[in-house]
């Protein structure tokens, strides 16, 4: 009787509507359907709308005229159109990103380690650092550099570091490197140098994998891609270095010069010049960041398990070596992937440029907004701009962090 | 054993011990450390006298008691300021009441505030706050006397912690003829409000985000990833703007809302993402094993989610949950750019003062030091939780 009952139930048919199969595939196209007569909800609201504001969609806008002028920036012109404005924006963004990602991985890496410091005063001047940076809003500190950099002495009364770095009421100057006449033929040295190396680097890659390895088998001779690699580093790079050194002094002029910035009657010449809004949110931005850099690296370091410095000691490996050779291997692939999203917390955050008026591509583009009402197309620009952005980063990170991690493990 | 006892005998010379042998050890241990020390002396005293004169004789600190009501509660009428103090009354009854019954981090969180409490009292400020503060203190210690050892009282102080929402909320507004609009809202009591909002919001939406983006069902689980990836691509400030200059374009109707609430909604929206993505990384934690014996006992996928995988995923993310906590506390700075009120907009107003004109670095540092009191005391009481609850070391 028993041994009858049991398969009678398993070959009952489940009704559809108790088949995990179909509810599946209900619930998803239920749930599709819900998101798309959202969206057209959100689609016929937003005609709705901008018919009420007398406003279309209309793309057109970023091929006329701006009319407004930017503070800073690559050249700009009134008289140019809104897309050129917009690119101003983009380039101003990754200007200071890019600074503010360099100096915030010194700061944070110079911090990190500090705080790992068997020296009890520096470990602690380090957890003070990072305490206080980490917990103030980026924004207050923001604009508290900036009212700060107002109220630096004005140009006479520049306070000057080693007499070529200049602080004023008007930014900061810096020596700048210029390139001189001698640059373009240096510049075809160095391309020589490049075209040369690839060869002889292809050459011995050959020579090593069809005549040097020949007799041994084919699982034991070494790729030909690490040929090229062993060619890399010990002929291609030091034949680079060579044509580069001694192009150097053939050509007429020498191909770099310092530019240091001087005092004239209108203020200072020559040089490289940040200004105040441009300085203030490049401190913030570095000083802010570096807090939680100096956490990652630290926790990364941290990470590293007591035995492997320990057996690294055992084995008679200098303090020196067994950084180097051990814990940074280890750490590395710990460190980068938070790493990464402390650089794309850092390209985001310079929107707050917005609160002391620098020109990146947010304050920009509300400046378009302002002046032509097209908010949705200028928004999807903005939020695309930010996208690409990230997700170049990201991406990059993601295959660093995955040849990284091969190598070390 | 007798070499044990013989070692504890002998006594190590004086040199081996106490402050010297600390300094020895911690600071002048190797000769690079000890010009590491000297260093890090003269950084630090530079550092000092310059803060310090600038502390003691160069700023004008007058800003701050002249405005202090102005930074705690904004432009909220004064007629009707006895709203935020029933408000602060009743927490302090629950918190009271909670530190009675539950033991340990609550009272420790609850004696923390007290002396607060007292400490304003000691401190020159206006007779009507240091009145409101000694009566709040008192019904802090009372519920806590009543609620000692109340444990059947357990489920109703928890009740009234969720009613303790709505009920804030109700009494800052004020209901029938008598309201106060939200753009009177203000200072601290607004960044409180809208950091308090988004905690409690984002947090279980942010728990659908996570469990939507590793549903096996594709049309939900891209739905959610997409989400997830374009709000944590874009800066909050993108999303706060959104909200104010596009949200009332895709409204329907006349019907709009007022600026406070759509920043709310901004603050929600973009918080959930990264609260996504924690949660997310803790439900990755829990082996399958776990979901697998949960259905072996018969329960459904809610039931398995909500009482096996959720507890433990959560519980292994607690620090990155309060990490999200304050950074989200520190980013409700950011509405004051859509022209809101809150501690760092009303800072700027003050500014434009032209009384106070000039003072940038008081009031910043002021602000400031107030946001470090608030996300270094969560950073500690999250440090706490987790110590408690032994994470990591299981």
């Amino acid at each position: 009787m028993m041994e009858d009952n049991s398969p009678k139930v398993i070959s009952d048919k489940i009704p559809f509507y108790r088949d995990i199969r179909f509810l599946k595939v209900f619930f998803q196209i239920l749930f599709i359907i819900g998101i798309i007569l959202l969206a057209v909800f959100l689609y016929s609201n937003m005609l709705n709308g901008l018919s009420k504001q007398g406003t279309e969609l209309d793309l057109t806008f970023l091929n006329s005229e701006a009319g407004f002028e930017l503070s800073e920036g690559i050249d700009f012109d009134p008289s140019e159109t809104f897309l050129k404005a917009f690119w101003v924006g983009i380039v101003n963004t990754l200007k200071v990103s890019i600074l503010g990602i360099f100096c915030a991985t010194v700061i944070g890496f110079f911090f990190g380690i500090a705080r790992l410091s068997s020296n009890w005063l520096i470990r602690q001047i380090a957890s003070v650092y990072v305490e206080c940076f980490r917990n103030i809003p980026l924004v207050l500190q923001i604009v508290f550099w900036y009212a700060i950099m107002l109220v630096l002495p004005g140009v006479g009364e520049s306070i000057s570091l080693f007499d070529s770095i200049f602080i004023n009421v008007q930014g900061v100057y810096l020596p700048s490197l210029e390139g001189t006449a001698g640059l373009i033929p240096w510049v075809w040295y160095l391309l020589a140098g490049i075209i040369l190396a690839i060869i002889v680097v292809l050459g011995l890659a050959a020579y090593r994998y069809f005549f040097q390895f020949r007799e041994l088998h084919e699982t034991d001779r070494p790729s030909f891609i690490s040929n090229i690699i062993f060619g890399a580093k010990w002929v291609a790079a030091p034949i680079f270095l060579a044509v580069a050194i001694v192009g150097w002094f053939l050509t007429p002029e020498v191909p770099f010069e310092l530019l240091q910035p001087e005092l004239q009657r209108f203020g200072f010449v020559g040089g490289m010049n940040f200004s105040p809004e441009f300085t203030a949110l490049l401190i913030g931005l570095a000083v802010y960041t570096s807090a939680f850099i100096a956490e990652v690296v630290r926790s990364g370091i941290q990470a590293v398990v007591k035995g492997q410095r320990e057996a690294a000691r055992s084995v008679g490996l200098k303090e020196s070596q067994v950084l180097r050779l051990v814990v940074i291997p280890q750490a590395i692939p710990v460190i980068v992937p938070p790493l990464t999203s402390q650089y794309l917390n850092l390209a985001k955050n310079s929107s707050l440029a917005i609160f002391i008026g620098f020109p990146d591509l947010f304050q920009v583009g509300e400046i378009m907004m302002a002046q032509t009402g097209q908010s949705i197309p200028i928004f999807a620009m903005i939020m695309v701009s930010y996208l690409i952005m990230s997700l170049t980063t990201s991406a990059f990170m993601n295959w660093y962090n995955h040849r990284i991690t091969r190598i070390g493990r | 054993m007798e070499n044990l006892t013989f070692t504890q005998e002998v006594k190590p010379p004086d040199t081996k011990k106490g402050p010297v042998k600390w300094l020895k050890d911690n600071l002048f241990n190797t000769w690079y450390n000890t010009i590491l020390t000297c260093l890090a002396l003269v950084f630090l005293f530079f550092v000092f006298r310059g803060v310090l004169t600038w502390v003691f004789t160069q700023a004008n600190w007058q800003v701050i008691p002249a405005n202090l009501q102005i930074f705690s509660i904004g432009p909220y009428p004064l007629e009707q300021i006895w709203r935020v103090s029933y408000v602060i009354y009743g927490l302090a009854v629950l918190l009271g009441l909670s530190a009675g019954i539950w033991n340990g981090l609550t009272r420790q969180i609850t004696v923390v505030i007290g002396c607060l409490g007292a400490i304003i009292l000691l401190l020159p400020f206006a007779t009507s706050i240091r009145e409101q503060t000694l009566i709040a203190t008192v019904i802090l210690a009372v519920s806590f006397a009543i609620g000692r050892n109340k444990d059947n009282w357990k489920q109703w102080v928890v009740v009234g912690w969720v009613l303790s929402f709505p009920w804030t909320m109700m009494m800052l507004h004020g209901f029938g003829a008598d309201t106060v609009s939200t753009t009177l809202w203000g200072g601290l009591l607004l960044t409180l409000i809208l950091a308090a909002v988004g905690i409690v919001a984002c947090f279980p939406l942010g728990v659908l985000l996570a469990l939507g983006r590793r549903s096996q069902l594709p049309a939900i689980k891209w739905v959610s990833t997409v989400y997830i990836e374009t709000v944590r691509g874009v800066p909050l400030i993108a999303i706060l703007f959104m909200g104010n200059v596009l949200l009332p374009i895709f409204m329907a109707g006349d019907f709009q809302l007022d600026k406070v609430i759509r920043a709310m909604i901004a603050l929600t929206l973009f918080s959930a993402a990264y609260m996504a993505e924690n949660v997310r990384g803790g439900l990755q934690a829990i082996p399958q094993g776990q979901v697998e014996a949960a259905q072996a006992v018969g329960l459904t996928y809610p039931k398995a989610t909500l009482f096996i995988v959720l507890p433990q995923a959560l519980r292994a993310v607690i620090p990155a949950i309060v990490g999200q906590f304050i950074s989200l506390f520190k980013d409700t700075s950011l509405v004051a750019i859509i022209g809101l009120l809150d501690l760092l907009g009303i800072g700027r107003s003050v500014l434009g003062n032209s009384e106070w004109t000039g003072l940038q670095a008081e009031v910043f540092l002021f602000i400031a030091l107030i946001y470090f009191i608030f996300t270094y005391a969560m950073s500690h009481v999250s440090q706490k939780i987790e110590a408690d609850l032994g994470v990591g070391k299981h």
